[in-house]
């Protein structure tokens, strides 16, 4: 059977909001995220899940976006860059402003929501925990120092705000 | 003839100044082409040849028309010759990607195969598969020469005859290439993911015949270039004529694998050199024969001898014609070949002399900014700590020092124009038609008409990336993009402060010559307490504005610019893995204009250097002319793993802009090819330095 163009009614959760759409079944999350919802702060690198552009996550777990049919992830949680930031900039993003750790940015959404998973349960890590917990999400410009240098600062950024509340 | 302030006197300008954008692109809300999301929008997908040589004989396009949601189908040429594999056939606008890709495997092509060749060799043989059926597939330069060869050689203490060579590398920007355009009658829009934004304007242009000013271009934030952006290219136009028949916006951006596939790379180059030194350490000859691919058409020069002098010298050089994309210029083109064989040669000729590597160098380089670089960077790695005997080491992990050199221009050049508005609400605008790649010129701007209006960067409203006010600035390229705009913006931003000093001192009667800026207020200079805020002061223009436009100043900028970089590797010659530990980038810079930006230049140039001299590689098939890693899984690239410790010394020699963006790219191949020897006595004169070569090669030196 030709399942060309073959379209499925879903219901997506994208940073605490219900979106009903109508998806081709061969489209991916990113695809939906980004075509159907506008939401184009997650980026597309590569559509193959090398480079970690798209990274969203997933309940709270960081996930290449390009990798999952938009179709399988009914009744998840999704949360998008465009879900971080509440009144202000969170910390990790205030971070990644501040140290330098922004190029181009095309990587830096999936660097930040990587970095958010991260830091959710690690709240002290070393240098190396950073590099590798970022190791997924290529960056063709900064080098990464910076970013490794804005990771561990919004690490830091966290802990003493945790301690305010 | 203007002058920039100095260090003691500027209040933002060399500082650290975070990025304008950088909120918009840590929220997701900086729109790339790649976001641009219109009513009616479809999305185009360009069909590629699959063969390494093929004769377009027809082309069907009726099924594909036929696919419910297909708006649009055009040909490249009916008559092509394609060249390589990726070379562009056809292409498609659809209502969806899917239904695009759909579309395309519809398209029935018939070719003609012809027979192909993916490497210089081969297609340097007699009776190779020619590459083009009107010309050989080498291209060979004239035979340059200097002095005499045969007489240096002869009084020469040691000589050395060696073939070196670099691979094929590809940009792999983050964002893929790609255009959205939208016509309206006889004129179009077109968001680019250019680093010329007036280059796109200038070439769609001329393509569709239109005057340039109903060809409007739009790069606000663009996920980098490197050298492979200039131009719409055949998929731009291949994106506006797919808009033009669909009569409906049209979408067209490159998959990753056409990325790998098409739309540019850094050309090979081999150099088979012979090259004599003296006793006392001097370079004395070098005979050159150097060729190279840039792919189907694509030139491959690069500049040899480099950096150091070398009175006796001859080079022929030829470029190789092979079944592969096209090279495009890419970060420093030329440069970074020209010192990973240059520093590899010398180190070996110092080695040879018994002499101190850096010495050496010392002895033969011309350059006073470098001889000061040296000290600095031997210094800082600790050039004292490295293997005096390199080929007597022992043990399984090995630790080793080495070097290497750069040279770049950045000096820019005329052609920017650039208008500064002070409106009556304090409101600054500074507009120009320039691009911000990722290197920052969008802040350099607002720092450079900040400094000059007392105020801070964030008050400053840059307007870029847009072809529409008409104020043409050239392609972000050669690294001039810092050192011929700021200028125009410095000289438009220096002549509406004066005239709003005139305002000033009508309104505190006083001589405009007075008065001076600083801190968001006008003051009169010898008595502080006299000021005005700077909302005060403009609002003294009432229904007027200050109006005024800059123009490039060659005397606040300067051309040339030295780079030494000093690399510690740890060679495993257990798993042949080479680990970066370390790497001090000494880099003259010029005028810094924001330092964290500057700073995170020579990072992304020394990382982008190390992936190429360990990891990168075009790597093509011969038996089927096809790029076996066209993908970033097996094209690799330096992840944050691959890490060192890097050490960047901004190495300000003069108070002058220059461009930054490619010289810190150039030396470090060059000077981890050498660390490697200082650790293991194993040479590797060709990149990348792979763990299969390291192991093959400890192999046969133990054999
Ligand atoms: S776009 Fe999903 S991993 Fe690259
Ligand atoms: S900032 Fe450009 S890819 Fe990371």
């Amino acid at each position: 059977m030709n399942r060309y163009g073959l379209k499925e009614k879903i219901e997506l959760r994208i940073n605490h909001a219900t979106h009903h759409i109508e998806v081709d079944v061969r489209d991916t999350l990113l695809d939906a995220l980004r075509d159907q919802l506008g939401l184009t702060g997650t980026k597309r690198g590569c559509d193959m899940g090398e480079c970690g552009a798209c990274t969203v996550l997933m309940d709270g777990k960081p996930i290449n976006s390009c990798m999952l049919l938009a179709v399988d992830v009914m009744g998840r949680n999704i949360m998008t860059i465009e879900g971080l930031a509440q009144d202000e900039l969170h910390p990790i993003q205030q971070a990644f402003v501040e140290n330098g750790a922004v190029q181009c940015g095309f990587c830096t959404p999936g660097m930040i929501l990587t970095a958010k998973a991260f830091l959710d349960h690690c709240s002290n890590p070393t240098d190396d925990d950073v590099r590798q917990a970022i190791s997924g999400n290529l960056c063709r410009c900064t080098g990464y120092r910076k970013i490794v240098e804005a990771i561990l600062d919004a690490a830091s950024r966290l802990r003493r705000g945790k301690r305010h509340v | 003839m203007s002058s920039w302030p100095s260090a003691q006197e500027a209040k933002v300008l060399g500082k650290r100044v975070t990025r304008l954008s950088g909120v918009d692109k840590v929220t997701g809300r900086a729109k790339y082409t790649y976001d641009i999301r219109l009513p009616g929008l479809l999305y185009g997908k360009i069909l590629r040849c699959p063969y390494a040589s093929a004769k377009i004989l027809s082309v069907d396009t009726s099924k594909a028309e036929a696919l419910p949601g297909v708006r649009a189908v055009v040909v490249v040429d009916e008559n092509k010759t394609c060249r390589f594999v990726g070379d562009e056939v056809a292409a498609v606008a659809a209502t969806s990607t899917d239904i695009a890709e759909d579309a395309i495997r519809l398209i029935e092509v018939e070719y003609d195969i012809g027979n192909y060749v993916v490497d210089e060799q081969t297609s340097m043989k007699p009776g190779a598969p020619k590459v083009h059926e009107d010309r050989e597939n080498v291209r060979p330069g004239g035979v340059n020469e200097q002095g005499s060869i045969d007489d240096a050689f002869a009084e020469a203490a040691v000589t050395l005859e060696a073939t070196y060579s670099t691979q094929v590398q590809t940009h792999m920007c983050l964002e893929t290439h790609g255009h959205v355009v939208e016509w309206d009658g006889e004129s179009m829009t077109v968001w680019a993911s250019t680093q010329a934004v007036f280059g796109v304007r200038g070439s769609l242009a001329d393509h569709f015949e239109l005057p340039a000013d109903q060809v409007r271009v739009i790069t606000e934030h663009m996920g980098g270039g490197f050298g492979s952006k200039f131009g719409p290219g055949v998929e731009g136009v291949l994106a506006a004529r797919l808009a033009k028949e669909a009569e409906a916006p049209v979408k067209l951006m490159l998959d990753r694998k056409e990325e790998f596939l098409a739309v540019g790379n850094r050309p090979s180059a081999i150099a088979e050199i012979r090259a004599a030194a003296s006793k006392d350490g001097r370079l004395l000859a070098m005979d050159m024969k150097t060729y190279g691919t840039g792919g189907a058409s694509g030139g491959a020069g690069f500049p040899l001898p480099y950096v150091y002098t070398v009175n006796n010298r001859r080079r022929q050089h030829s470029d190789v014609f092979i079944n592969a994309g096209n090279a495009r210029a890419m970060r420093a083109p030329g440069h970074p070949q020209a010192s990973f064989i240059m520093e590899s040669m010398m180190d070996e000729l110092a080695y040879e002399l018994g002499m101190d590597p850096l010495e050496f160098r010392r002895r033969n380089d011309p350059n006073e900014v470098r001889q000061g670089q040296y000290t600095v960077g031997a210094r800082e790695i600790g050039w004292h700590r490295r293997n005096r005997n390199p080929r007597e080491m022992k043990g399984t992990l090995r630790r080793g020092i080495g070097m290497g050199c750069g040279l770049w221009g950045g000096g820019g050049g005329k052609g920017t124009q650039a208008r500064c508005t002070i409106h009556s609400d304090g409101t600054v605008e500074v507009v120009t038609g320039t691009q911000d790649l990722g290197t920052g010129i969008r802040t350099a701007i607002a720092i450079v008409a900040a400094e000059g209006l007392g105020l801070a960067p964030e008050q400053i409203h840059v307007r870029i990336g847009d072809s529409q006010p008409g104020l043409p600035s050239g392609g972000s390229g050669g690294s001039t993009t810092t050192a011929s705009v700021t200028p125009v913006i410095k000289t438009a931003v220096d002549k509406a402060r004066v005239q709003l000093l005139q305002w000033v001192a009508e309104e505190m009667e006083v001589e405009a010559t007075a008065l001076t800026v600083g801190d968001g207020k006008i003051f009169l200079a010898d008595d502080l307490s006299r000021n005005l805020s700077w909302k005060e002061a403009t609002s003294l223009l009432g229904t007027d504005m200050i109006v005024t436009e800059g123009e490039w100043d060659s005397n606040l900028r300067q051309s040339g610019v030295a780079g030494v970089q000093f690399a510690e590797v740890e060679v495993d010659l257990q798993t042949g893995q080479i680990q970066p530990i370390r790497i001090v980038a000494v880099q003259d810079c010029g005028l810094v204009v924001n330092r964290l930006t500057a700073e995170s230049q020579v990072y992304s140039g020394v990382i982008q250097g190390l992936s190429w001299a360990l990891l990168e590689d075009r790597i093509m098939d011969p038996s089927t002319g096809l790029m076996i890693n066209p993908d970033m899984e097996y094209y690799k690239v330096t992840g944050s793993l691959d890490m060192p410790d890097i050490q960047v010394i901004m190495y300000d020699t003069h108070r002058k802009v220059t461009g930054l963006g490619e010289p810190p790219v150039i030396p470090t191949a060059g000077a981890i090819a050498n660390a490697v020897f200082n650790a293991t006595g194993l040479r590797f004169r060709s990149i990348p330095i792979t763990p299969d070569k390291v192991l093959t090669a400890y192999k046969e030196a133990n054999a």
